[in-house]
């Protein structure tokens, strides 16, 4: 026989070959094995995929170059307020795009109204914004896909395709009831996946009358010149005593708006994929035990024809990852069939309303997945391979 | 019992199989365990409802204030015996993360309205006797170390922008394992005062409970309540308590029901994987079996004794696995105050010891069922 590394590694590649071809023999604990793994992966990625999901729908909500301002001290719309001196004064200042209309910011209105879910039937908190004419060139991504633009200055509503496919009455012809009033869905948009999809807008006045509300507002939304601009105009509001507000990226805003809901998914699908990942340890060192017990006599047999220890470690070790790999591709390959672009609407709790938002598989959490079966394979390998290499060898080859 | 010894060396031949399956069972339930608890704080609240409370809110969205004049107007209704109401505080304690509900109320016909929160009475005559004092749920008083005379500082964004500050005069316990002890409580009275000095929100509240004479007449008086608010500024919504929470719980949405799916799934997946082990292990040993017969053991006598084996170990596992569930769940809420309910409800604990004992029937009876109607002379050929 030849030494040295290339021997080695002739070694552990037909042991592991031997290995390989043993599987049919026991099917039944591999076949488990694999079907564990797989499980692990799928829960993992599919719950994660939720929490990805909707931060993808919050960060698909914000430009670079778009900025939110809110009172100061507020942590959402909600409880934001804004006087018309105040907005006028936001939408002033320096760093905002201009166009011949004027300012690139709309001072906005943010309010909830009850509308059946389609699912259930009960009552979920819906958005209504009421926006200005800016709004959508503050957010260049909206584009009417059915019906039309509501009127300015009329009691009309449009709605995000999201809040369409959940609430029910929701589509061009339908109608909401605000308050006494009956008001027309004259259109449907959509916002590139983003939060606005979730929400039903309308014009600011309108919803100010309708809400008794004044002339009051509860956040500017701008659209600046670049992203860069940011500092000054962040800079120019804080420094006016005039004004008391929270300057923000909307990518920010957005990214806080769904810490609550973000953490809490992936709290529990990591809690809940640990504990499956442990099950799936001691199916994996059941089957590997189970592999090395039925092949005694035959590593015995290499071990006694001058096979290294290390080799047999190796090539076991090897067979078990393997095995994980294979599982945890078919977990990740179900879990992406099964829940990407899965449609579903949760209420966030920051804004006490309804997002809809579709489940993303992306693939660093398909990475991940991989990573979390390679794991397992690896600790399931490694007791049974170390049992292997120690085995007696006079004594295993007689064993039958 | 006299074989139990049998039984028992059966289960030690194979230490490290038998150990394994043990402890791929232990896993499932204390999966389940944990499931249930997910469930329940997702959806709870719906069965603790009581059934002769309803709630009235806003018509078109509970974000929407009722004037606190309706109590009045409320309690005349025929039907209502009792009104109360609660307002959303939303409040910050040091930390947005640190959340938990406050809501300012009356604090003896609240009380009365919800017996479910034991306040003992000398602390319910102290807070009565403080205007800005406050009570709060153990839960919450354990996870912050509070003690009775604190002074608890609370900043909320809703109401005025400023930071209020509660005398902690009351520790009230839950009277059911399920009761959510995380709220605290203020004097309506002294949030209304404050009100008043900045004339923002006065004489408003959030929504209302009512608690009706007789729980078959609920619907009825449901109706009669909204009736009297008819064509008024403020329109209300009446609903049970419960299907109030249920809609709530609704607004989480399908995401409740998919995790609770794929991990339903999940469970049954571990136990057909472990439970076809254990039906190896059987089967491996039909030889033996045959042994047994030989030597006079009735068909009977066999089946019960491969039952007895795997269904001591479904059982062990089971029990084991609960009981660290039991005892995760009680360390309460994993995620920080986002699941105030959780805790491991009785009637899940039973459910779980069928799944075990169901587990362990099903695992033993087909190898059992396979070795009884085997030949003695075919089974002792196998050997």
């Amino acid at each position: 026989m030849h030494s040295g590394p290339l021997n080695w590694l002739l070694q552990i590649a037909s042991i592991t070959r031997f290995g390989l071809l043993s599987i049919p023999q026991r099917r039944g604990s591999v076949a488990a094995t694999i079907f564990g793994i797989a499980g692990v992966v799928l829960v993992l990625v599919g719950v994660l995929s939720i929490a990805a999901g909707f931060q993808r729908a919050m960060v698909a909500s914000g430009a670079p170059d778009s900025a939110v301002v809110l009172r100061s001290g507020a942590d959402s719309e909600m409880v934001s307020g804004f006087g018309r001196a105040e907005t006028r004064l936001i939408a002033d200042a320096p760093g905002i795009a201009r166009q011949a209309q004027g300012a690139l910011a709309s001072a906005e209105l943010f309010v909830i109204i009850n509308l059946p879910k389609r699912a259930t039937g009960t009552d979920a908190n819906v958005p209504l914004r009421g926006v200005e004419s800016a709004a959508l060139a503050v957010r260049d991504n909206l584009k009417i896909v059915a019906g039309r633009m509501f009127e300015w200055g009329r009691n009309e509503v449009i709605v995000g395709v999201g809040a369409a496919r959940e609430f029910a009455g929701l589509e061009v012809g339908g109608t909401i009831k605000v308050g006494r009033d009956t008001w027309p869905v004259v259109g449907v948009f959509s916002a590139s996946g983003g939060v606005a999809e979730s929400e039903v807008w309308t014009d600011a006045t309108v919803l100010q009358g309708a809400y008794n509300r004044g002339d009051s507002f509860q956040s500017v939304y701008a659209r600046l010149v670049s992203p860069g601009a940011f500092r000054e105009f962040k800079d120019a509001l804080t420094a006016n005593p005039q004004l008391n507000v929270k300057v923000m990226r909307q990518s920010e805003f957005y990214s806080e708006q769904s810490e609550m809901i973000t953490r809490l998914i992936t709290t529990l699908g990591v809690l809940i994929a640990g504990l499956m990942a442990v099950g799936a340890v001691f199916g994996a060192l059941n089957t590997m035990y189970s592999a090395v017990a039925s092949r005694t006599r035959e590593i015995a047999t290499l071990r006694a024809l001058g096979f290294g220890r290390g080799a047999v470690v190796v090539a076991l070790m090897l067979e078990a990852m393997l095995l994980a790999l294979l599982g945890g591709s078919a977990g990740g390959v179900l879990a992406f069939v099964a829940f990407n672009n899965f449609h579903a609407a949760t209420i966030n709790w920051q804004s006490f309303s309804q997002v809809a938002f579709a489940f993303a598989v992306t693939p660093p959490l398909l990475v991940q997945g991989v990573i979390w079966a390679m794991a397992i394979g690896l600790i399931g390998g490694l007791l049974p391979a170390l049992r292997a290499a120690r085995l007696p060898i006079a004594a295993a080859l007689r064993e039958l | 019992m006299k074989f139990l010894h049998l039984i028992w060396g059966n289960l030690k031949r194979k230490k490290l199989r038998t150990s394994l399956t043990l402890l791929s069972i232990l896993v499932a339930f204390v999966l389940f365990g944990v499931l249930c608890a997910i469930k329940h704080a997702l959806i709870g609240g719906v069965e603790l409802a009581g059934a002769d409370r309803l709630v009235v809110r806003h018509k078109v969205s509970i974000i929407q204030l009722l004037p606190e004049s309706y109590k009045a107007r409320m309690a005349r209704i025929p039907g209502v015996s009792l009104a109360v109401h609660q307002t959303w505080f939303g409040g910050i304690y040091q930390d947005p993360k640190n959340f938990f509900m406050q809501c300012p109320v009356e604090p003896e016909d609240f009380l009365k309205m919800f017996p479910e929160f034991r306040l003992p009475p000398e602390q319910l005559k102290a807070w009565l006797a403080t205007r800005t004092g406050a009570i709060a749920g153990r839960n919450t008083v354990d996870r912050f170390g509070w003690k009775i005379g604190d002074k608890i500082p609370i900043m909320s964004p809703i109401w005025l922008q400023r930071t209020w500050e509660f005398d902690l005069v009351g520790i009230f316990e839950g009277r059911d394992k399920g009761t959510d002890t995380t709220p605290l409580f203020f004097r309506y009275d002294y949030f209304d005062e404050v009100r008043k000095t900045q004339n923002w929100g006065t004489g408003l509240v959030g929504w209302y409970t009512i608690r009706v004479e007789d729980p078959a007449r609920a619907a009825e008086v449901a109706r009669l309540i909204d009736q009297e608010f008819e064509n008024s500024p403020a329109e209300t919504k009446t609903e049970p308590e419960g299907a109030f929470v249920q809609a709530f719980a609704n607004q989480i949405g399908d995401i409740a029901l998919i995790v609770a799916g794929i991990l339903g799934a999940v469970f049954f997946t571990i136990l057909l994987v472990t439970g076809s082990t254990m039906s190896q292990a059987v089967r491996e040993r039909i030889g033996e079996l045959g042994v047994l017969k030989a030597i006079g053991f009735t068909n009977g006598q066999v089946l019960g004794l491969v039952l007895a084996e795997s269904c001591l170990l479904a059982l062990l596992g089971g029990g084991l696995g609960l009981g660290l569930a039991a005892l995760f769940i009680s360390r309460g809420d994993p995620t920080g105050g986002l699941l105030p309910l959780f805790h491991f409800p009785a009637s899940d604990l039973l459910i779980g010891a069928g799944i075990a004992v169901v587990l362990g029937v099903l695992t033993g009876v087909f190898p059992a069922l396979q070795a009884t109607r085997l030949r003695v002379a075919d089974a002792l050929r196998r050997m």
